[in-house]
């Protein structure tokens, strides 16, 4: 029996609304890191299903690219979130309320 | 040379941006040289050009420059040269270029704040030589406009020209000629655009061809306002001619432009400018002669212009304001002329007096030189000593503004009156005689007052007296023959002796349009002629004979430098009232300020304080109030946390796919 390409759908929804809920609530900078990643991963779920679908490669090639940019991404924020924590002792996303008025 | 006509203003305008750029301390040579030269060249180039028109005249001449075009409106820039343009070029670069040596002399030596100002009057004047050719040398209304409005421009800059005087006078006095010139261009313009938008075009030998019918028919058709085509654009246009050739009841900034420089009221308020508004009469004399009421009231408006205004130069003390006054007198006969269908003797007129006119304007600057400022004629007297030429030739100029025989203005004047009396217009004959008495009077006064008896000025003054340097009394002296001499272009049939000798009205009698049915040359019997030529003259001398007899040494009682004087208390001591009532002007000047500039003020204040300072304002600031507030509101969703930013983010996400997909 074939999985059909609606519940890869669905779980990819399923996983990047559960993303965007983290990173929206939780305050752990890296805990956000970790749910961005997790959008990520659905999105790319969903272009690997959509590949399998339509029976073209495109999709898994842009997933790569994906992966490579998020890994990069990654090391970035991950960088910044140490320079961060070296300034002000903290990674608590609510104490970061600079960019305001 | 005929194809160089473009070159004529052109040249004068190059000057100008030359003179204005060299900058105020730029050396008085290269300034000199410059813009003396431009009027020259542009007078070389205008006699070369006559001269080759000459040959081919009545002809108009046509050169179009390019093609001025706005969308689908085609104007070109093009050049007019037929006997009436020819006549205007001749005076405005001859006398212009005079006036422009002459100005070398006067301007040379300004007092504080002024002695940087030599370059800055030379470009202004420059400029108004080229606006005036431009005027009178444009073949279309559009291109005569800019050059209607270029006048006007530099008349303003050139009163104004002594703008840092501490009594605030000339600036005043140019704002004034300005706002009250822009009444008559807002008629002018009312009347150009009428004939653009009926005839499609603006050109003046098109619209203006009499032998077109279909046009003819189209100027009898009603119009508006209850009038036809001709009478209404008559009417525009005649009223925008009272704006510039200040005539009844626009004339009143013309005496108090005479706080700009004195070569400014020859050449500007004296010779040319204020003649755009005859020209213009002239150039559509067509429609004037279609639309016989209006003809009337220029006339009228002309004949009481000229009366009007020489009662007032009666008793001004002012050198200057007598010309000035004398000058709208004079203008008021062109019209009255140019009324009743004289239209070659207004021009005649003008001819001679751009003349005589300039050249008492540059002999009263030679006078004011020598008294070093000093404009009051009744601390003058007895000038014939110390300043000759300028005496000579201020006598040959009142000589031919009072009218005596052999001076030019008698055979202009004598034209105009006996146009008018042609035509079947004898109280206007009646009224112009009148004039001609006391205009010989005035001038007459003015001359006795200024030259004769004794100096009444102080000591200090007389040790200063001196005749004016060559630069200056050259050109009065070449004025004087062209006040003495222009009027022999026109000597009338009965002075003929059998020949027709009357040149002038024979070179433009075709620029005057021919219809049926209306007799544009009237004639007289011999007999009438010589018996109204016999009744001026001796007006004339009558009122050249009043004030000539005080200044004279038939009244041996008075002391010399208290005969001048003693005319003026002998008026006011016999005709008090009427000499309080000259002597303050008709308070014309004061019912304009009351009626009139009051009002318009108040209005002004009221826009500028109420309309603008609470309505408009307040509407901004209830405006400005509101976003401040929303801004104040807005700001709260700006916290500076990272997870907002991103929550609203998501949420324009989610609204850009509803939005798109749903």
């Amino acid at each position: 029996m074939t999985v059909p390409v609606t519940w890869y759908l669905l779980l990819a929804a399923a996983l990047f609304a559960i993303g965007t809920a983290g990173v929206l609530t939780r305050r752990n900078g890296i805990t956000i890191f970790l749910s961005i990643e997790l959008m990520l991963n659905a999105v790319n779920l969903s272009f690997v299903a959509y590949s399998r679908l339509l029976d073209q490669l495109t999709g898994q090639l842009v997933v790569f690219f994906v992966l490579a940019v998020a890994a990069a991404e990654a090391a970035v924020g991950l960088a910044l979130f140490i320079a961060i924590y070296r300034h002000r002792r903290t990674i608590d996303i609510n104490r970061m309320n600079l960019m305001r008025w | 040379m005929l194809d160089w006509l473009w070159l004529i203003p052109l040249i004068p305008l190059a000057s100008a941006a030359v003179t204005g750029l060299l900058g105020p301390r730029a050396p008085k040579a290269a300034v000199t040289t410059v813009a003396v030269g431009g009027p020259g060249l542009a007078l070389l180039l205008a006699l070369g050009s006559l001269w080759e028109y000459a040959a081919i005249a009545p002809e108009p001449v046509t050169r179009t420059l390019y093609a001025w075009t706005a969308g689908t409106i085609e104007i070109p820039v093009a050049f007019l040269l037929d006997p009436l343009s020819a006549v205007m070029l001749f005076v405005v670069t001859f006398v212009g270029f005079w006036i422009h040596v002459y100005s070398v002399g006067y301007m040379g030596h300004e007092p504080a704040p002024y002695e940087h100002s030599y370059q800055r009057f030379f470009a202004y004047l420059n400029l108004f030589m080229a606006a005036m050719l431009l005027l009178i040398l444009g073949n279309n209304f559009l291109v005569s406009f800019v050059g209607w409005e270029g006048v006007g421009l530099c008349s303003y800059l050139l009163i104004g020209f002594y703008f840092q005087n501490d009594d605030r006078v000339p600036p005043q006095a140019g704002r004034k000629a300005f706002i009250v010139n822009r009444i008559g261009d807002f008629a002018f313009l009312v009347g150009m655009l009428t004939l653009f938008s009926v005839f499609g075009t603006l050109e003046y030998l098109e619209i203006f061809d009499a032998h077109n019918a279909a046009h003819v028919a189209a100027f009898g058709e009603p119009y508006a306002l209850g009038l036809t085509l001709a009478s209404f654009v008559a009417l525009c246009l005649f009223i925008g001619a009272t704006g510039k050739s200040a005539q009844i009841p626009l004339y009143v900034w013309l005496p108090d432009a005479m706080a700009g420089p004195t070569p400014v009221s020859a050449l500007i308020h004296a010779a040319t400018m204020v003649t755009a508004g005859v020209y213009i009469v002239v150039r559509t004399n067509l429609i004037f002669q279609l639309a016989g009421g209006v003809s009337m009231l220029v006339a009228c408006i002309g004949a009481a212009t000229a009366l009007f205004a020489a009662t007032m130069a009666l008793t001004q003390t002012d050198l200057k304001k007598v010309l000035a006054y004398s000058t709208v007198s004079q203008l008021g006969y062109m019209f009255l002329a140019a009324g009743v269908g004289a239209y070659t003797a207004a021009i005649f007129h003008l001819f001679t007096h751009a003349f005589f006119k300039a050249l008492l304007f540059l002999g009263a600057g030679s006078v004011i030189h020598a008294l070093g400022g000093e404009q009051d004629i009744r601390k003058m007297g007895g000038l014939r000593k110390y300043l000759p030429v300028t005496w000579v030739t201020f006598w040959i100029g009142s000589a031919a503004l009072a009218g005596l025989p052999l001076f030019s203005g008698f055979f202009s004047k004598d034209e105009i009156l006996a146009g008018a009396w042609a035509h079947g217009h004898w109280f206007l004959w009646g009224i112009g005689a009148l004039t001609a008495l006391l205009t010989a009077f005035y001038s007459f006064r003015l001359l006795g007052l200024t030259f004769h008896g004794g100096f009444r000025g102080t000591k200090q003054e007389r040790e200063h007296l001196h005749e004016s340097p060559a630069v200056m009394t050259v050109p009065l002296g070449i004025l004087a023959v062209g006040a003495l001499g222009a009027g022999y272009l026109g000597i009338p049939k009965v002075l003929s002796f059998g020949a027709e000798l009357n040149r002038f009205h024979h070179w433009l009698e075709p620029v005057v349009a021919h219809l049926s049915g209306h007799e544009a040359v009237a004639h007289l019997a011999v007999r009438t002629e010589w018996l109204l030529m016999g009744a001026t003259t001796f007006l004339a001398l009558l009122g050249a004979a009043i004030p000539g007899i005080f200044f004279s040494h038939a009244l041996p009682r008075f002391q010399p430098d208290y005969r001048g004087t003693a005319l003026d208390d002998g008026f006011a001591y016999f005709l008090p009232k009427v000499y309080t009532v000259l002597y303050f002007k008709y308070w014309v000047d004061e019912v304009y300020d009351k009626l009139i500039v009051r009002p318009l003020r108040r209005l002004a204040e009221f826009f500028w304080k109420f309309v603008d300072g609470i309505v408009i304002e307040g509407a901004i600031r209830v405006g400005t109030f509101l976003t401040e507030l929303a801004g104040d509101f807005g700001r709260f969703s700006t916290t500076g946390n990272v997870r907002d930013y991103l929550l609203y983010l998501f949420l324009g996400i989610i609204i850009l796919f509803w939005w798109v997909f749903v």
